[in-house]
């Protein structure tokens, strides 16, 4: 982890508040696992800021730009992960936004998981992983990446 | 059950120091003012000086508050109004504010899902923000995110708030014009009024203008103002139906706004608003501060909550006395 | 109609002075000794359960709301024959990549026993979206066969004679247009459209709440669904215009009540649609089919047949005064529950599976589809689909379960369970009612809350270790993998032959004619008595693709924003 003195950033009153943006991709329109997802990081004290559906990867970057957000987490059922986390991945490199952290969750065989860390995933969610689990995740890959 | 993480590659974050920060502001790149409305928001005093830097290039642009009762149609409305300022070729600024819970002090924050991203929203810049709890606090941050997208050349900013609770209410008057948004069919009688914040309206919008009952709903309201007598002011709050679900009349909000604008620079009033907006700001940010203090200096607090349960103390010695104001006997 | 009691006061009372006797001596004694594991007993949605039933606790119930199968109010069935008749049709959905290689997957089927054809479509043909169209980036033939003309269509059946065997098509909002095309496909081939038999989904209001795909506004893509019902009960009697589709209302969250009360709710809207517009109930409603899932909880699921068979009946003679007994009894095909499946050791769901399969012959199918073992990675292989149909051919041909007609019936547990689920279901579509009807409560989002309120519930009885998942939540083998699973492979070059196939098709067509005939179907959209679905099969005649005729229809009515709702 790169050294760097935040200054008085570092007492600020209160601890810095995690913030994701749930975001659905492409024309899947099974919500069910991105709104439990988003309800589950909301009583885990994150803002979540939830794209509804039918979003370009575009348009995901765009928000999580603004939006400012730790963490993209995207769902998927539809089996078309792989090029929706690839063009994903590269418009955030585009546009200069590799801080930003990409959790894969829903429907993804394993067979999957080498190409979606390669395109850039942070980490790949099972469906069946528990609530904690995810949280834990999520607040690792932050603390990992450090404050920015 | 676990989770796969990429373990060599992953990813590290360097803290750009905030004074960095606004020379990329000013010159409109999103990352950084994205960046820097994070830092107001969590109150880093490291982004204290920067944001005091960008306060001064600000000034320029008109604040636009849209409150309304839950239900109203206010995301909908402001992604309408987004596509018909984009279409204009003006860069609006959006500041959408809705509750944290206030069980974990999370939120779900969902004004996105109705606002067209990259296509229809031109250069928009949406951020969505959570009340976070905090007493005052709210008005302090989302203004200074405000001066953030003022600096950076965002006009109209458009602040968008739940009309329901001191803060929110707050928030949205300290804006130059104000909308106030009413929906059909909610209730029997208009809902902004049970909210009490129907005097605050600059201009009043009748959602979802394609419904029957709309039309009972905008006379009631013409009613309501018409007893409402001159307030010395040349100002009249039209009252405008408008569909966002099919854009129709959203031009002629838009239109409404802009006149207003034009009102306050004509008459002079611009700069008793300045004047009233800068007023909440200050106060409201001391109240903050002091909020703050307390929770920081919580032993003194308790100090003197036990004293005045014991009645040693009465409770304005000893408001006074944390204040700094008087010593304790 | 009287009602008659089962049993006579008597015996009741005796039962009941029986019971207090046995639950103060032999069960109190027992329970000191052995509590029992749980404190509450209840079904999925919350129904709480007693210990044992016994006649005490059907007394109330009129002999009536039995009846006889085939016979209303159809709780024991809805043919007088049931399985002795026909059996169920194994109906199970295939649907990937361009049109012949799903034509391939249907020969190998029918080889292997299949008795009814059934379509997935790809996401963007139901959405209705060309293969060329930049949203459709990545999703081509991917969870369903890509279709954008009638050729593809013609392709999809290929050697397939579809007088003689039944073709579901599982699609939605584009379903007009697809009901265009195959009309248009065996025109072309000469067959008698009085003979063509088979089902659409076409089921829109359950796609803004449950499904998630739409194009246009609720009250245009109802009106769509009113011209198809209307014009297929006289083109194409034989076809069933809509399958009525809790399944996904359950997909999302919602329990068995709600999966039943939510679809009544919808029919009640369709059917006041069509009979607004000058249809008599008798002509479509005996086209009317359902949808709904066979889920985990057993007895739970098979009453929710039983009730759902009883609500449908009641509502179509009391609500719709429908004459026709088949315009009151709901005939519906099952898929077993995909959430059930679990990714960890996924033979597991062969067991699932076959235990949900057997609750929906109990409970009086007509036709099912049996989820593949490997359908929680990906859409099913050849061999689990060959699986999933000796699941139904064993269940049907080995274990004698269809000898004898509703075999619960009767049933202390059985029939007060499903009288209860009845009444819960009842209450359900008051509130719906009271509340402005299903068209007004699915534009402001009230059956989107509560869906995903059930399911965060459910999520959270997961979460706890309350819900047993085998393998999942409860012995979990840590050892066990799934890289090495076989599934089912993308084909990477099916976008672009679809592309290839669209650019052919619009260099050679007549775009003069398609250009009058779409703006025809315009000025025929902007008034609401017109039934768009001549000039919509004249346009697909003419080679205009689905997409072009959906977009055009945007034009008109805009697209669909959906309400905040997590």
């Amino acid at each position: 982890m790169t050294e760097t003195n935040l200054g008085d950033a570092a007492t600020a009153e209160a601890p810095e508040t995690i913030r994701v943006l749930v975001a659905k991709l492409g024309l899947d329109g099974h919500d069910r696992g991105a709104k439990v997802v988003a309800r589950i990081l909301r009583d885990a004290g994150m803002e979540v800021i939830y794209t509804g559906l039918y979003k370009t990867p575009k348009d995901v970057v765009h928000a999580a730009i603004q939006e400012d957000v730790d963490v993209i987490g995207v769902s998927l059922l539809s089996g078309s992960h792989v090029p929706l986390f690839r063009e994903l991945c590269r418009c955030l490199r585009e546009e200069g936004a590799e801080h930003v952290l990409v959790v894969a969750g829903g429907v993804i065989p394993e067979q999957d998981y080498a190409a979606l860390l390669e395109s850039g995933v942070d980490a790949i969610v099972p469906q069946e992983a528990r609530s904690d689990l995810i949280v834990t995740t999520i607040e690792g890959l932050i603390a990992a990446r450090g404050r920015i | 059950m676990t989770i796969v993480t990429h373990s060599r590659t992953a990813k590290r974050g360097t803290y750009t120091p905030s004074a960095a920060l606004v020379k990329d502001v000013l010159a409109g790149r999103a990352i950084a003012i994205a960046r820097m409305i994070s830092r107001a928001e969590e109150g880093y005093p490291e982004a204290a000086e920067a944001l005091a830097e960008l306060y001064k290039h600000g000034g320029n642009a008109h604040i636009v508050g849209i409150t309304g009762v839950p239900g109203a149609g206010k995301s909908t409305l402001v992604s309408a109004l987004i596509k018909a300022y984009a279409a204009e070729g003006r860069k609006v600024g959006v500041i959408a504010v809705d509750p944290s819970s206030p069980y974990s002090g999370g939120a779900i924050l969902g004004d996105r899902v109705r606002m067209s991203e990259t296509a229809a929203a031109g250069g928009a810049f949406v951020r969505s923000m959570a009340t976070r709890g905090h007493l005052g606090g709210l008005t302090r941050a989302t203004l200074q995110a405000v001066d953030v997208l003022d600096a950076a050349g965002y006009s109209p900013i458009i602040i968008e708030t739940v009309g329901v609770g001191q803060d929110e209410v707050e928030v949205v008057t300290a804006a130059h014009t104000v909308v106030v948004l009413s929906a059909p069919g909610l209730g029997d009688d208009i809902q902004a009024i049970k909210a009490g914040i129907l005097e605050i309206a600059d201009i009043h919008a009748v959602s979802k203008c394609d419904k029957p009952e709309a039309s009972a709903t905008v006379s009631a309201l013409q009613g309501m103002l018409s007893l409402g007598g001159g307030s010395g002011s040349h100002w009249t709050s039209p009252v405008l139906p408008v569909s966002a679900v099919s854009g129709e009349r959203i031009a002629e909000l838009k239109d409404a706004i802009g006149a207003h604008w034009a009102h306050l620079h004509d008459t002079g009033e611009l700069a008793a608003r300045q004047r009233a907006i800068c007023k909440t700001r200050i106060l409201g940010t001391a109240r903050h501060l002091f909020q703050q203090k307390f929770q920081q200096e919580s032993a003194t607090l308790e100090t003197h909550i036990r004293a005045v349960t014991e009645r040693r103390m009465d409770p304005s010695v000893a408001a006074r006395a944390l204040l700094g104001w008087e010593e304790i006997r | 109609m009287t009602d008659t009691t089962l049993f006579s006061t008597q015996a009741i009372d005796n039962i009941r002075e029986s019971q207090a006797e046995w639950e103060e001596g032999a069960l109190a004694a027992f329970l000191k000794t052995r509590p029992e594991e749980k404190a509450v007993y209840e079904t999925e949605s919350g129904i709480p359960l007693k210990r044992i039933y016994t006649a005490a606790d059907v007394a109330d119930i009129p002999a009536e709301e039995l009846g006889f199968p085939g016979a209303y109010p159809f709780t024991r069935g809805v043919y007088p024959t049931m399985y002795r008749g026909r059996p169920w049709t194994i109906r199970q959905v295939a649907g990937f990549g361009n049109p012949e290689a799903t034509n391939q997957r249907y020969k190998y089927m029918i080889q292997t026993g299949q008795t009814g054809l059934s379509t997935d479509f790809d996401l963007p043909t139901l959405l209705g979206l060309d293969s060329d169209d930049p949203m459709a980036f990545g999703e081509v033939g991917r969870v369903g066969v890509a279709i954008d003309t009638m050729e593809d269509v013609d392709r999809l059946f290929d050697g397939i004679d579809l007088e003689k065997i039944s073709v579901s098509l599982t699609i939605n909002p584009s379903a007009w247009v697809v009901y265009a095309m195959f009309v248009a496909v065996a025109e072309q081939r000469g067959l008698d459209l009085h003979k063509l038999t088979g089902t659409l989904q076409a089921d829109p209001l359950k796609e803004y709440v449950a499904q998630k795909e739409w194009i246009y506004p609720v009250r245009p893509a109802v009106r769509l669904l009113r011209d198809l019902i209307m014009y297929s009960a006289k083109a194409t009697p034989k076809i069933n215009p809509v399958s009525l589709s809790g399944y996904h209302l359950s997909d999302v969250g919602g329990n068995a009540l709600q999966e039943i009360a939510f679809t009544m709710a919808f029919t009640i809207s369709y059917c006041e649609e069509v009979t607004k517009a000058g249809m008599d109930i008798d002509d479509f409603a005996p086209r009317l089919s359902f949808f709904f899932i066979s889920h985990q909880d057993f007895f739970e699921q098979i009453c929710k047949f039983r009730a759902a068979r009883r609500v449908y009946a009641k509502i179509m003679a009391e609500r719709f005064n429908a004459k026709k007994p088949e315009s009151m009894r709901l005939r519906v095909h099952v898929q077993t529950a995909a959430m059930s499946l679990t990714k960890v050791e996924h033979h597991n769901n062969l067991m699932r599976t076959a235990i949900q399969a057997l609750g929906a012959v109990l409970g009086g199918c007509q036709s099912m589809h049996t989820n593949g073992l490997d359908e929680a990675f990906a859409i099913p292989t050849e061999e689990a689909m060959k699986l999933a149909i000796r699941t139904q051919q064993i269940i049907r041909e080995e274990i004698n379960v269809t000898s004898v007609i509703d075999p619960l019936g009767g049933s202390y547990f059985i029939e007060r369970l499903t009288k209860d689920m009845e009444t819960e279901m009842w209450k359900m579509l008051d509130e719906v009612q009271e509340r402005g009807g299903a068209i007004q409560l699915v534009e402001e989002g009230w059956f989107q809350q509560k869906l995903a309120d059930s399911a965060y519930a459910t999520f959270k009885k997961i979460d706890s270790g309350e819900k047993i998942s085998v393998g999942v939540n409860k012995f979990a083998d840590e050892a066990s993998s799934t890289a090495d699973v076989h599934i089912h492979p993308y084909d990477d070059h099916c976008t672009q032959l679809q592309i290839d196939r669209l650019k052919i098709i619009r260099a050679n067509r007549d775009d003069a004619r398609i250009k009058s005939l779409m703006a025809e179907l315009v000025e025929q959209a902007r008034s609401d008595d017109v039934n768009l679905l001549p000039t919509t099969i004249e346009l697909v005649k003419a080679k205009a693709t689905l997409g072009e005729i959906c977009s055009a229809l945007r034009e008109v009515w805009g697209s669909y924003d959906e309400p905040m709702i997590v």
